[in-house]
Formats: C-alpha cells, sequence, structure tokens
C-alpha cells in the first residue's frame, strides 16, 4: 500500500491519473451517440481498422506522432466509406463489406508492423498504455475531448432529433447528411485519440458501455451525454486505482470495470432491471 | 402573429383564394434511372383531407418524401402560397411510418412533442414560456397530458400515433405529411385517428397521407390523388375511386384480391 501512495506521488501517476479521468468522460459522453445511433458494430470494426492506417503511415513516413495519427484518421474513414461504397456498388450488403474490409486492413497492417519489429508498439496499439502516453498524445486527447463535449453540448437538441426522427429532421430542415459525416468524423476522433489509452480492441468498450449503462436507467436521451460521461470518467478512475494494487494492466482494468458497471445497471436498474422485470 | 401560419376557427380557408394553397405542377422523381413518379399535378386549399393512394410501388412514399423534402424532384416544382416549399419548412410536419421509429429511444412523449418547436426556436434558443404553453396545449388535445413522462414505448398503437400528431401541432405547421398513419392499427384505433385527421384539417390545416386501404379511403379523406406512378385521378374521394379509376390503376389485382 505504501508503494500505492508513493507511486501516486510521481508525475507519471499523476498524468496518468487525469488522462484516465478525461478519456474516460470524454469516451463516455460520445458513447451515447454511438449508442443511440445503434452502430456499436461498425464502430468496433473501425476501430481495429486503425492498425493498418498506423502501419502505412509507419512505413511512408517513419514512426511520428503526427504520421501515426493522420494515418489512423485515413485509415478510419476508409474502412467506413470503404465499406459503403463497395456495399452501394455490389451484391454485398454493408455489414458484410465492413467485415472483409477491415479484417484484410487489420492482417496487412499486422504484417507490416512485424516486419518492422515493432511487436512491443503493436501491443500498446492494440490494448492500449496509457502510462506510455507522451505530451503530445495527451494533448491530442484532451483536446479532442474537449471538441467532443463542446460540439455535442452545443448541437444537442438537434441531434437529438436526428438521432430518433431523421427523416422529420431533414424536414425541418436539420443539416442530416452534415450530422452524420460530422458525428462519423468525430467518432473516428474520439478513437484515434484513445487508441495509445485503452487500444484498437478495447477502445469499443470504452465508446459503448457507459451509454449502455445509462440506456437501462433512464428515460431522456439528453442525460446520456453527461451519465455517460460521469460513468466513463469515474469507472476509468476507479480503475486506475485498482489496476496498480492488483497487477492489472490498466487499459483492460478500464473495460472491465465499465462491463461490471453496465452488469449492475442491467440487474438492478430501478427501471428496467432484470430483478424489476422479473417482479 | 399566432395566426401566420395557421387559420385557426375553421372552414374560411376555402375562401381565401390564392392563398394558404398548395400547389404541385409537374413532378417527377428518379431512383437512378428507374422513374418513380411522372409529372404529377394537382392543387388543393387548407382544410382538406388528402390520401395518396394507387397500389404497391406506384410511388406513394415517394410522393410523400418529395412533399417532405426528403428527396429531390427530378423536375417539376411544389408551391405553398406561390413560395417554394421548402423554403418554409416550418409549415411542413412529417410523421414517419410507425415500423420506421425507434420505440425503445429513451425519449418521453413530452421531449417527443418539444422537439416540434426546433423550427421557431432553433439551434441555440431556449424553450421559454411561450414554447411550453404551445407543448402544453398540443399534449392536452390529443389527450396526452397524463401520459406525458411516459417513455414513447410504453404506449398504445394509437397513442403513439397522437404523439407524433402532438409534435406536429406544436411546430405549427400547416401542412400534415402522414406515411401511412393506419398502418397497424386495430379498428377503434383506426377510426379515433381518422376523426382526429379530420377535426385537424376542419381547423385549417392540410393533411396529406399515404394511404392504401381503398374501403376506408373514403370516410377519412375528402380528397384522393389515385396514382399508379403517373396521375389517374384527382379529386373528391368518392369520385376518384370510381370502378373504372380502380381497373385502371390496379388492372385486374384489385378485383381479385380485397386490397
Amino acid at each position: 500500500m505504501n508503494e500505492f501512495i508513493q507511486f501516486l506521488g510521481e508525475p507519471i501517476a499523476q498524468r496518468s491519473l487525469w488522462a484516465c479521468a478525461v478519456i474516460g468522460f470524454a469516451n463516455g459522453f460520445v458513447s451515447a451517440l454511438v449508442v443511440l445511433r445503434r452502430s456499436s458494430l461498425q464502430i468496433g470494426t473501425i476501430s481495429c481498422a486503425l492498425l493498418p492506417g498506423i502501419a502505412l503511415a509507419i512505413l511512408l513516413f517513419g514512426l511520428m506522432q503526427m504520421s501515426i495519427l493522420i494515418g489512423a484518421i485515413i485509415a478510419g474513414l476508409m474502412v467506413g466509406l470503404g465499406s459503403l461504397f463497395v456495399s452501394r456498388t455490389s451484391k454485398v450488403d454493408h455489414d458484410t463489406a465492413l467485415s472483409i474490409i477491415h479484417t484484410t486492413g487489420f492482417a496487412i497492417g499486422y504484417i507490416i508492423l512485424i516486419r518492422l519489429g515493432l511487436q512491443q508498439k503493436v501491443d500498446d496499439w492494440l490494448f492500449g498504455s496509457i502510462m506510455s502516453m507522451g505530451n503530445a498524445d495527451l494533448w491530442i486527447a484532451y483536446g479532442v475531448s474537449a471538441l467532443a463535449i463542446l460540439s455535442i453540448t452545443a448541437l444537442q437538441r438537434p441531434l437529438l432529433i436526428y438521432l430518433f426522427d431523421p427523416r422529420a429532421a431533414t424536414a425541418m430542415g436539420i443539416p442530416t447528411r452534415a450530422f452524420s459525416y460530422g458525428i462519423f468524423a468525430l467518432i473516428i476522433l474520439v478513437l484515434v485519440s484513445s487508441l495509445q489509452a485503452v487500444g484498437a480492441f478495447l477502445t469499443l468498450g470504452l465508446l459503448v458501455a457507459p451509454a449502455a449503462t445509462m440506456y437501462q436507467l433512464t428515460n431522456r436521451a439528453g442525460l446520456m451525454f453527461w451519465g455517460g460521461g460521469l460513468i466513463g470518467g469515474l469507472g476509468s478512475v476507479a480503475a486506475f486505482f485498482l489496476s496498480y494494487p492488483l497487477g492489472w494492466h490498466l487499459g483492460a482494468t478500464i473495460i472491465v470495470v465499465l462491463g461490471a458497471i453496465f452488469l449492475l445497471a442491467y440487474i438492478f436498474s430501478p427501471k428496467y432491471g432484470l430483478l424489476q422485470r422479473k417482479r | 402573429m399566432v395566426n401566420k401560419h395557421i387559420c385557426w376557427g375553421g372552414d374560411h380557408s376555402h375562401h381565401h383564394h390564392g392563398g394558404h394553397e398548395l400547389q404541385v405542377q409537374q413532378l417527377s422523381a428518379c431512383y437512378g434511372d428507374v422513374v418513380a413518379l411522372q409529372d404529377i399535378s394537382f392543387r388543393l386549399h387548407c382544410g382538406h383531407t388528402l390520401a395518396l393512394t394507387g397500389p404497391n410501388g406506384a410511388g406513394k412514399s415517394t410522393l410523400i418524401h418529395l412533399l417532405a423534402g426528403l428527396h429531390k424532384p427530378a423536375s417539376g416544382s411544389i408551391l405553398w402560397n406561390n413560395t417554394p416549399l421548402h423554403q418554409t419548412r416550418h409549415e411542413i410536419a412529417f410523421m414517419p411510418q410507425r415500423s420506421e421509429v425507434d420505440w425503445r429511444f429513451p425519449i418521453t412523449v413530452r421531449e417527443l412533442v418539444e422537439m416540434g418547436r426546433f423550427p421557431a426556436i432553433g439551434n441555440w434558443g431556449a424553450l421559454g414560456k411561450h414554447d411550453r404553453e404551445i407543448v402544453d396545449k398540443a399534449l392536452e388535445s390529443l389527450h396526452l397530458t397524463h401520459l406525458q413522462k411516459r417513455q414513447i414505448g410504453a404506449l398504445s398503437g394509437g397513442q403513439q400515433q397522437r404523439a407524433f400528431l402532438a409534435r406536429a401541432l406544436a411546430q405549427e405547421a400547416h401542412i400534415l405529411l402522414l406515411d401511412e398513419p393506419f398502418t397497424g392499427l386495430d379498428v377503434p384505433g383506426m377510426e379515433s385517428l381518422g376523426e382526429l385527421l379530420q377535426s385537424l384539417a376542419a381547423e385549417g390545416r392540410l393533411i396529406i397521407a399515404s394511404h392504401h386501404d381503398l374501403t376506408s379511403a373514403p370516410r377519412i379523406f375528402s380528397h384522393c390523388l389515385l396514382i399508379n406512378r403517373t396521375l389517374i385521378d384527382f379529386g373528391k374521394t368518392t369520385d376518384v375511386l370510381s370502378p373504372q379509376n380502380l381497373l385502371t390503376a390496379f388492372g385486374k389485382q384489385h378485383f381479385t384480391t380485397t386490397a
């Protein structure tokens, strides 16, 4: 225990704690968009597709912060838009196209990264490593978090109309096409910025579980954003305090804690919980 | 200001010619190379209920979507009081098909109705006292006040339709566009929704609904637009649904099924 308190005094521990709180909150906030749009599987495939983007960027420009970021954004967009394009121009449906493109891309990225001798880095990108986030990583994550929270809060009213009833939203003159691309771009930015923290595999949990928990607790969509943010932030901070004494991987602990919170809501929610329904 | 959009107070609407008239001129629509609708023209004053009927694939939904501005026409124009309808979007309220709504969405009846105030208050404005009164009135006139805190999935089919109508009332829209509103309702539900639409029209609105059930159409709608990709007939419902017209629209299909 003493050792842990000593560790908390270190700058790296404090940095990581802040990173957990901010990244957890921002992901939880944005997770409401993912859950209300019912697009979690789509987002999951895109998060895995970030790996080949990173690999290509490193191959072309070397191991630099900016190249990794840009590569990941381009890969996310390519898989997202590419699958849409394939499904529109062939018999194959969107989910099928998405699955093929993202697994193929993932495989290519993995081969490239291993051939480049970046085994350790690959682990970080797949499962995350908050401790090894550099200053630039952190500032990008904070910037994206602020952007996400501000833009969603500012546009919350038309956004909810769009999410609930896109056709009526269009009829009311809400620019629904711009919204759908904007949401997609915002989610990719959040994915990329938290890639270092929880990794391509686990980041989906952070982008779904908080709002999915709120979904079982409230009838008010507006509450899902702030509630999801609180659950994501507090859950990540709790995971930080658990992971060190237990010797668990931090990124994985965050996802386990959020999964456990979801399970509690699933069972005990006063409105929609399993126990309530049985009664 | 209050009376700017809706001519509350009954049948005066028939008299002001040149105003409050929907005018559709030579409207056509395509999906890729497929022509979905061709050369549809009609004009109708507010205060009426209009059914868009025709066989499956005749373009009923396409026409509703064109009127709602969800799909761009290939050619032709839609005018409301002689100006393009889609320049006055707050005048149109669109009601989706029941099957297209996510009934588990975390939203209460009141919040759904409040959405109708969006065109008036915009992105940044707050819901003021005036808006809340309009929402209260809309809930009250559709007998939803006691249900306003319910999640929309916890309502009956008829109540769900009324909740969406209440949103249209809160929007103070002049034209209500409904996509197959009677689908999935039981007979009492159909009848009360039919009466409701008639009373909303009598207050000076223009109600337009796609509707596939020919037997109930004359009881519900004053006017009817019969299409099968092109216009077959338009006018009073009883005149339009003549045996001759139905044969043109449906071919022999109509007489071998109970449609």
